[in-house]
């Protein structure tokens, strides 16, 4: 997993003049309409959000505003993709942002595997003649029934397998349920590895003394 | 590490013991060899990583080291729904399985190495007794203790505990457990050994940064190479054992770093590969002389296999735990670690203190699960509070691994196919364990319980174990095999039964026991 906060729009990629750097981090401004042209010569999506004010990733990120580039997918499965992830694994308070990163690895897989890419096209699209035409747009109760209906199938696999790995091995992830990650790189043993004070402490000889020769 | 060789050995050289595997079996016994002169070359067939490769992140640490080959899987165990092609998490690496372990370091019981005699006859199993007795294995037993630097041994002190053994250790104490504390650890709990103490990073199963935990990738493995006796060549993967016309082995077929195939000649050969690479190769060595595979004129190559019963039972407080916080298995329960067939099964279990961290949380805890009450689960992550079971399983012929010639890994070879059924006694000892840690959680204050299968196996066993009569097993007492002199089982394949305890402390004294044996037997030139 990279250590990526958010997955940004490439703010320019200059003709694919050997220039193939990846551009992941916060966007530093909303999109401009040029993607829409983008969108149209490369068959490629754009998913933006906003983190809310109230998130504890708002002061995490240099900018509230966020968005994903996909190749793989246009915007409207990635929003679609994105909104059955949320279903598989809802969690109410979990900003977008990080969902989007379940759509990120979708998305890279499609660009990799013409079949995955079908695959996904061919969900989307049935769960979009489910609700006439955009399925976004379908009321919470239709989507839980939509989704749920869908398990077992390969597309419902493809996106279960990917979330359950994406969604909670990232930073933002890790700050939401409250994981140390790397912070723990250097040891709890002086920050708090054995702070927990609702319960009794064990006997004493159960445990053993803090290390001090180091 | 392959810089650290002093020597090199020619592949001709037919004097060298080739040791297969560097992890605990392969690594002690090297370095145990070396020591008294003997040239070994080890081969190990995974890469080799440094403390200061080691990762943070769960699943960049187990791509880096888990043995990721393909494997296929079969009977009606739930990891063969769940993980098709991972039966077990051990490691490709150099230090093998040495670098993931969780450092948990028990001797195995007096009766339970008279596992037939204590339990009787038990329909579906095939139970023997050990070929010897924890009597003859104490003095062995000392000395791995002293060489890992195992906790409350010794005199080292104890590990200090963390918040998760803190809720382990409360619950016991309510429910009214004796013997609850932080564990037998081969981790420093002072400085010793030219390695520091540990720092409560958390991060065990992805490799200890600070070396505090032992392993043989930073003790056995450098010190074997500093004797000038032991060669370590590494992305060696070995596909077979050679033998002459009166049944010695002679040698081993290998495919070095470059994919190329090399043959490098032994007097001795000792295969560590873990108990499904162990018996995957030696079926693989097939010749006319051995046309079962070789030293398998028995059957009971690859028989047997056993993983240990176990599970995971996960408590939700209402105030923080933080699981991860600190050493994961630094607490331990072993009251129910005893022979005590009122419960309604054979063998005995620990509860140990275990923690994952969110992204192995999130998939191990309900494999394919989804939906609401999986998502609760996960957004209590920091109030949970974890242990693991480890129990014996009962032993049973048609637990096996064997060769699946319709499926060949990257060198063409038949992958390894692993059959499990749990033995109706697992899975009452399973029943028991999940009951009795829900209870100590229950105790401590949970407002709710998790029970969690039991993830790929890391505590692998008997397929080629040790017998006093051949036609029951594979080795002697001394790992040396029935059919051919000098070829020995060095791993967790040569327990003749499972224990209730995390094996590694006694595969590294089964080795230590064993160099001492070959040793002799080269000097008596009886090998």
């Amino acid at each position: 997993m990279r250590d990526t906060i958010i997955p940004i729009v490439a703010q320019r990629r200059a003709h694919d003049g050997g220039h193939h750097h990846e551009h992941d981090g916060i966007a530093a401004a909303p999109p401009t309409i040029a993607l829409t042209r983008r969108e149209f010569l490369r068959g490629t999506g754009v998913l933006v959000g906003t983190i809310a004010a109230t998130s504890i990733f708002a002061s995490l990120a240099p900018s509230r505003v966020w968005a994903l580039e996909m190749q793989g997918l246009d915007t409207h499965q990635g929003e679609v993709l994105l909104q059955v992830t949320r279903q598989i694994y809802p969690h109410a308070t979990l900003d977008d942002a990080v969902y989007a990163l379940v759509v990120k690895d979708l998305d890279a897989k499609a660009k990799a595997d013409p079949a995955v890419r079908q695959q996904l096209a061919d969900g989307v699209a049935q769960l979009d003649a489910k609700a006439g035409s955009d399925w976004t747009k379908r009321g919470a109760n239709d989507k839980a029934q939509d989704v749920a209906a869908l398990a077992g199938t390969p597309f419902f696999n493809t996106v279960r397998s990917t979330a359950v790995v994406s969604l909670y091995s990232n930073p933002m992830a890790y700050e939401h349920f409250g994981y140390g990650a790397s912070k723990g790189d250097g040891g709890y043993l002086h920050q708090g590895f054995n702070s927990l004070s609702w319960l009794p402490d064990p006997p004493a000889g159960a445990s053993g003394p803090i290390p001090t020769d180091s | 590490m392959d810089q650290g060789n002093k020597v090199q050995f020619k592949h001709s050289d037919g004097n060298v013991v080739v040791v297969i595997g560097s992890g605990a079996g392969g690594g002690t016994l090297a370095n145990e060899l070396a020591q008294k002169g003997i040239d070994v070359v080890v081969l190990e067939a995974g890469k080799s990583h440094t403390q200061g490769d080691f990762s943070t992140s769960e699943w960049d640490a187990f791509k880096m080291l888990s043995w990721l080959d393909m494997r296929t899987t079969s009977g009606s165990w739930r990891l063969a729904q769940d993980f098709p092609n991972l039966p077990a998490w051990v490691c490709k690496t150099v230090g093998g399985t040495t670098t993931h372990w969780a450092g948990a370091s028990l001797r195995i019981q007096p009766h339970e190495f008279k596992a037939k005699t204590t339990y009787g006859d038990v329909q579906g199993a095939t139970l023997l007794d050990w070929p010897i007795t924890r009597e003859e294995l104490d003095p062995y037993y000392d000395r791995a203790e002293k060489k890992m630097g195992v906790t409350r041994t010794n005199g080292l002190p104890g590990l200090p505990g963390n918040n998760n053994f803190k809720v382990m250790s409360a619950g016991a104490t309510k429910v009214g457990y004796k013997e609850c504390n932080t564990g037998h650890m081969a981790i420093n709990s002072t400085v010793r050994d030219n390695r520091t103490h540990c720092f409560q990073r958390g991060f065990c199963f992805q490799g200890c940064r600070m070396g505090a935990k032992w392993s043989t990738l930073y003790t056995e493995l450098p010190r074997a190479q500093a004797t000038g006796h032991m060669e370590l060549r590494t992305q060696a993967h070995v596909a077979k054992i050679e033998h002459d016309a009166r049944g010695k082995v002679t040698g081993v077929v290998y495919y070095d770093a470059n994919g190329k195939l090399q043959r490098q000649r032994a007097r001795v050969v000792a295969v560590a590969g873990n108990a499904i690479e162990t018996p995957r190769l030696l079926l693989n060595s097939q010749s006319s002389k051995f046309p079962e595979g070789l030293a398998n004129g028995s059957g009971q190559v690859g028989r047997n296999y056993m993983r240990h019963t176990t599970g995971s039972v996960y408590g939700v407080f209402e105030d923080k735990v933080e699981m991860y916080k600190g050493t994961t298995m630094a607490g331990i329960i072993e009251d129910e670690a005893v022979f005590d067939p009122k419960r309604g099964f054979a063998g005995g279990y620990h509860m140990e203190t275990v923690s994952l961290g969110l992204p192995f949380y999130a998939a191990f805890l309900d494999p394919g699960a989804w939906g609401p009450n999986f998502t609760a689960a996960l957004d209590q992550y920091q109030y949970t509070a974890g242990m693991w079971i480890v129990g014996e399983d009962m032993p049973r012929e048609s637990n096996r691994v064997t060769l699946n010639s319709d499926v060949t890994d990257q060198y063409g070879l038949p992958v390894p196919n692993v059959h499990f059924d749990d033995h109706p006694n697992d899975e009452a000892m399973r029943e028991h364990a999940y009951k009795q840690g829900s209870a100590v959680y229950e105790a401590a204050g949970a407002k709710a319980t998790y029970l969690v299968p039991p993830y790929p196996s890391t505590h692998n066993l008997g397929t080629a174990r040790m017998s006093a009569k051949a036609d029951e097993g594979v080795c002697n007492p001394h790992g040396q095999t029935h059919e051919v002199a000098n070829l020995f089982i060095s791993d967790g394949s040569q327990f003749t039964t499972g224990a209730a305890e995390n094996p590694t402390l006694t595969i590294v004294t089964l080795a230590i026991r064993q160099a001492d044996y070959i040793a002799g037997q080269m000097k008596q030139r009886r090998v």
